[in-house]
Formats: structure tokens, C-alpha cells, sequence
């Protein structure tokens, strides 16, 4: 048991800093996240809120900072942290040429889920996500929605303690938004796992999220409850609260998944 | 273990879920056969060469099982480009035991389609000296799947996309193929062509299989099973080497 378990935070950050060669994509940030909580962390685009959550989910390594996730250290002991969490990727991450049930099978078996859980937590995943009456078709004939609704059900399979999700809910209805969230928040509750979430809709964070962060440049700008960054930049919504606080100018746009994984390639690739 | 399993069954599943690949990629080796088979049959045999479908039969499976084998390797771009990949990269397993699961399900795959070859060369007037030699030949079978899959696990891990895929065809997978002494003997070549037959992998490959199915070999079983049982365990570890380094 170390002190970060004792405090009830299952997330600690401290002074956490990813350095590509000149450009200081995240800069000595440090905030941590509690059991349970549904954690929103927002921020423009290329802001650092990816770069950020590859550190923790052991896909990046740190140039500098402590990371501790579920009392391990992403760096480290890579295996461990591996296990504590589930992740939904801002890119889908199925194998389209398998089922639903496939993709879920593949997930189990990686993460050593027993047979007997493996079966019986698939098949109440599946139709928690409403999935159940799809699960032999192939992922290539799923609505986006629906490989959403897989990809969370797959990310649960092995009861993360921590559930990572990098904007999962874009490009997505008003109807499977909330569909998602209202099974999130249950497992969540139920299984008192926490939930770090990205995105660019504020009023879904505003909903849903317990505590918020807003990373621009790098760096951490504000943090607290929504009442807490309502007051402070004296505004009544998270929108007003995330303008006031980043700016209205227009960051530079994204590339879409493959173009960025290729800008990453170049940018990481070759080591 | 069920980690490699898992992905060599993947693998596997998806290879007998497209027949449409499967029957497609049976045309060129088909059309090598009846074209060179039965276009250079006389010269071969006026050269004093005997029968050219004896020959070419082995060489002609095992040029299907070097592209299977590769693509196999190679569709890890795929997986990286639609980001399957990265769902296997944060997943708490050693990257050797996916690359490996990986490894021999693109082999085994790669392997079957050498039986679907030989096969359609015994319709096509290929003839088996020795049946009880046939576990031999397919142990080579495997080792070059094994050794070309490595291959194509390696190189991916260093493409970005596809754009390099056309390169890696015209230079390198052509020529291992056409150099392997698939298409001629290897005896009397002129200097330069000869060293460069005994450095491709395949050549040994084809040359066991010939020994073990037709009784001509160059080599000798002992040589060939040696040169190819080292160098595809070299690929592996090459390919799991670049495999570990690769950034999902």
C-alpha cells in the first residue's frame, strides 16, 4: 500500500512533462484523480490531452514526472498498470473482419479473463450495450455507434478499475451519447471504477463529469468541480468557463487517425 | 500460450473467412505452371534436362507460399492503419508472444496455400516420386512460411502505410523469388548469378523440397534444412525485435 492508495487517488500525477525533440507537448503537469470518479479532462485541440493519456496507459514514455496508476508506476511496471485499466481509443480499434463476440474473446484472452467470468461478462456486456442480437455479425456491418457501444462493452470485459476514454462519444447522436453514458456512470458506480474521459462536448461534460481539468499548451489551467471554474472566471456554463480560460482563437486543426499516426510515426517512430 | 493462440487463431480465421483471396491468389501460381510448364517443357527437355513440370512444380508452390507468407507478415500495417493494433499493444502480454502467435498463424496460413499449389500441380501433370517423403516437404514448407512471415513482420514494423508496399514487392520479394533457382537449375550460371542464388533463403527452400519430392536436389536435405533453420531463426528475432520497438 502506498501513499497514493492511502489518499483514495487512483491516478497521481506530478510534474509530468513529454518533451518531442524542441516542442513541449505536455509541460510539468500534476493533478490527481480519486476512486470512482468520473473525471473529464478537456482541453483545445493540441492541447496535450492525448499525449497525456498515452503516458498513463503505458503507450508513451514520460521524458520527465511521476506517474502512479492503481499504485504503479506506467513506466515501470507496465504489466500491472496494463491490467488495472480499459481504454476506448479517439480512433476505432476493432478488428472488422471478426464478430462482435470475437473482438470480446480477443480482448479476454489477452487480459486472462477466466472462461467462466469470460463468458458470463460478455454476454451481460453485450446486451448492457445492446449488442447482444449482433453479437455473431462482423464488426464491418456496425454503425459507428455501434462499434462505440463494442469498444466500451470491451474496454469493461476485464473490470478495469480505471476506465480511459479518449473522446469516445465523437461523431456519435445525442441518443448513443447518452446511451453510453448512462452505462459508464453504472459500472462506474456499481463497480466504483473510475473514469477519465476526454472530449470536445462541454455539455457532456457537464453532465457527467465530478471533477474537470482543462490542459492548454501543456499545462494545467484550471481544476476543480464545475461550480468551482463557474465561479472563478464568473461564468454559468462549462462553454463560457472553457473560453474564458483558454481563449476564443482557433487552435490548429487536426489531421484525421491515420494522417496523425503517421505524423506520429514521424515524429516517434523511429527509435 | 493462449495468447499465441488467440492471435494464431485470428489469423488463421480471417484467411478461410475471405475465399475470394484465397482463389485469387491461385491464379498466378496456376498460370506459372501451365505457361512455363508446358512453354519451356520442350527446350527443357531437348536441353537433356528431363521433365520441366518436375522441376518447376516445386518451385512454383513455394513462390506461393513466399507471397502468402509476406502479405501475412505485412497486414500488420493494416492492423496499425485501422488501429486494431493498438488494442493488442496496451493489453498486459509480452510482445514477443503476440508477435510469435502472429508469426505462426501467417505461417500456417502460408503453409496451407502451398498445399492448395501442390495440389493443383498434381492435376496439372506434377508427379510425386516418393509419398512417404511428403511430411519432409512440408516441413520446409513451414520453415520458409515461418521464415517469409518473420519477414514481413519485420519490414512492417518499419513502414508507416502501404506506400512502400510496391517497393518492397518489385525489390525485394520479386527477386527473391525469381532468384531461388524456382524457374532454372542452378548448375552452370554464370558466376555472379550463382553467388546470388546461394544467399537467397528460398533457394534452400526450394531445393529441399525438391529433394524431397522429385529426389534432385543441388544441396543435399542436411544443407538446406541447416541454412533455413538458421535463417528464419534469425528473421524471428529480427522481426521480434523491430516488433517490440514499434510505437502503437
Amino acid at each position: 500500500m502506498n501513499m497514493s492508495q492511502q489518499d483514495g487517488n487512483i491516478i497521481s500525477v506530478a510534474g509530468l512533462t513529454k518533451k518531442f525533440k524542441d516542442f513541449v507537448a505536455v509541460d510539468n503537469i500534476s493533478f490527481n484523480v480519486k476512486k470512482g470518479e468520473i473525471f473529464a479532462f478537456l482541453g483545445p485541440n493540441g492541447a496535450g490531452k492525448s499525449t497525456t493519456i498515452q503516458m498513463l496507459t503505458t503507450l508513451l514514455k514520460p521524458t520527465g514526472g511521476k506517474v502512479t496508476i492503481n499504485g504503479n508506476d506506467p513506466a515501470k511496471n507496465k504489466d500491472a498498470v496494463r491490467k488495472s485499466f480499459g481504454i476506448v481509443f479517439q480512433d476505432p480499434s476493432l478488428d472488422s473482419d471478426l464478430t462482435a463476440l470475437e473482438n470480446m474473446q480477443y480482448h479476454a484472452v489477452l487480459y486472462k479473463v477466466p472462461k467462466e467470468v469470460r463468458e458470463k461478462r460478455t454476454e451481460e456486456l453485450l446486451r448492457f450495450v445492446e449488442l447482444w442480437d449482433r453479437k455473431n455479425d462482423m464488426v464491418k456491418t456496425f454503425s459507428g455507434g455501434m462499434k462505440r457501444r463494442l469498444e466500451v462493452a470491451r474496454g469493461l470485459l476485464h473490470h478495469p478499475k480505471i476506465m480511459f476514454l479518449d473522446e469516445p462519444t465523437l461523431g456519435l447522436d445525442p441518443q448513443t451519447r447518452n446511451h453510453i453514458w448512462s452505462y459508464l456512470k453504472d459500472i462506474s458506480e456499481k463497480e466504483n471504477m473510475t473514469v477519465f474521459f476526454t472530449t470536445h462536448y462541454m455539455a457532456e461534460a457537464e453532465k457527467v463529469a465530478e471533477r474537470i481539468a482543462i490542459i492548454d499548451h501543456g499545462k494545467i489551467v484550471a481544476i476543480g468541480s464545475l461550480a468551482e471554474l463557474e465561479s472563478k472566471t464568473k461564468t454559468n456554463s462549462l462553454e463560457e468557463a472553457f473560453i474564458a480560460i483558454t481563449g476564443s482563437t482557433i487552435r490548429e486543426e487536426q489531421v484525421n487517425g491515420t494522417g496523425r499516426m503517421r505524423a506520429m510515426q514521424r515524429l516517434w517512430g523511429r527509435r | 500460450m493462449s495468447t499465441m493462440y488467440i492471435l494464431w487463431l485470428r489469423q488463421v480465421k480471417k484467411y478461410f473467412r475471405t475465399p475470394s483471396r484465397i482463389i485469387g491468389s491461385l491464379g498466378q501460381p496456376l498460370l506459372f505452371l501451365l505457361v512455363f510448364g508446358f512453354g519451356f517443357g520442350s527446350i527443357f527437355k531437348q536441353a537433356g534436362q528431363g521433365d520441366y513440370m518436375q522441376f518447376l512444380a516445386p518451385g512454383i508452390i513455394m513462390m506461393s507460399v513466399l507471397f502468402t507468407a509476406v502479405f501475412s507478415g505485412i497486414d500488420l500495417i493494416w492492423d496499425r492503419q485501422f488501429g486494431f493494433l493498438k488494442e493488442t499493444m496496451v493489453a498486459p502480454v509480452p510482445r514477443w508472444q503476440i508477435m510469435l502467435g502472429k508469426t505462426l498463424g501467417g505461417a500456417t496460413v502460408a503453409s496451407f496455400q502451398g498445399v492448395i499449389v501442390f495440389i493443383l500441380s498434381l492435376i496439372v501433370g506434377f508427379k510425386v516420386q516418393n509419398f512417404l517423403m511428403l511430411p519432409v516437404a512440408a516441413v520446409f514448407v513451414f520453415l520458409i512460411a515461418l521464415l517469409f512471415t518473420s519477414l514481413g513482420i519485420a519490414i512492417a514494423s518499419r513502414l508507416e502505410d502501404m506506400q512502400g508496399f510496391q517497393l518492397i514487392m518489385n525489390f525485394l520479394v520479386m527477386p527473391i523469388f525469381f532468384l531461388s533457382g524456382s524457374l532454372f537449375p542452378l548448375q552452370g550460371l554464370p558466376k555472379a548469378l550463382e553467388v546470388i542464388t546461394r544467399l537467397d533463403p528460398l533457394t534452400y527452400g526450394i531445393d529441399g523440397v525438391r529433394e524431397s519430392l522429385v529426389g534432385a536436389g543441388t544441396f543435399g536435405m542436411g544443407i538446406d534444412l541447416l541454412v533455413v533453420i538458421v535463417i528464419a531463426v534469425i528473421l524471428l528475432g529480427i522481426g521480434s525485435y523491430l516488433f517490440e520497438k514499434i510505437q502503437a
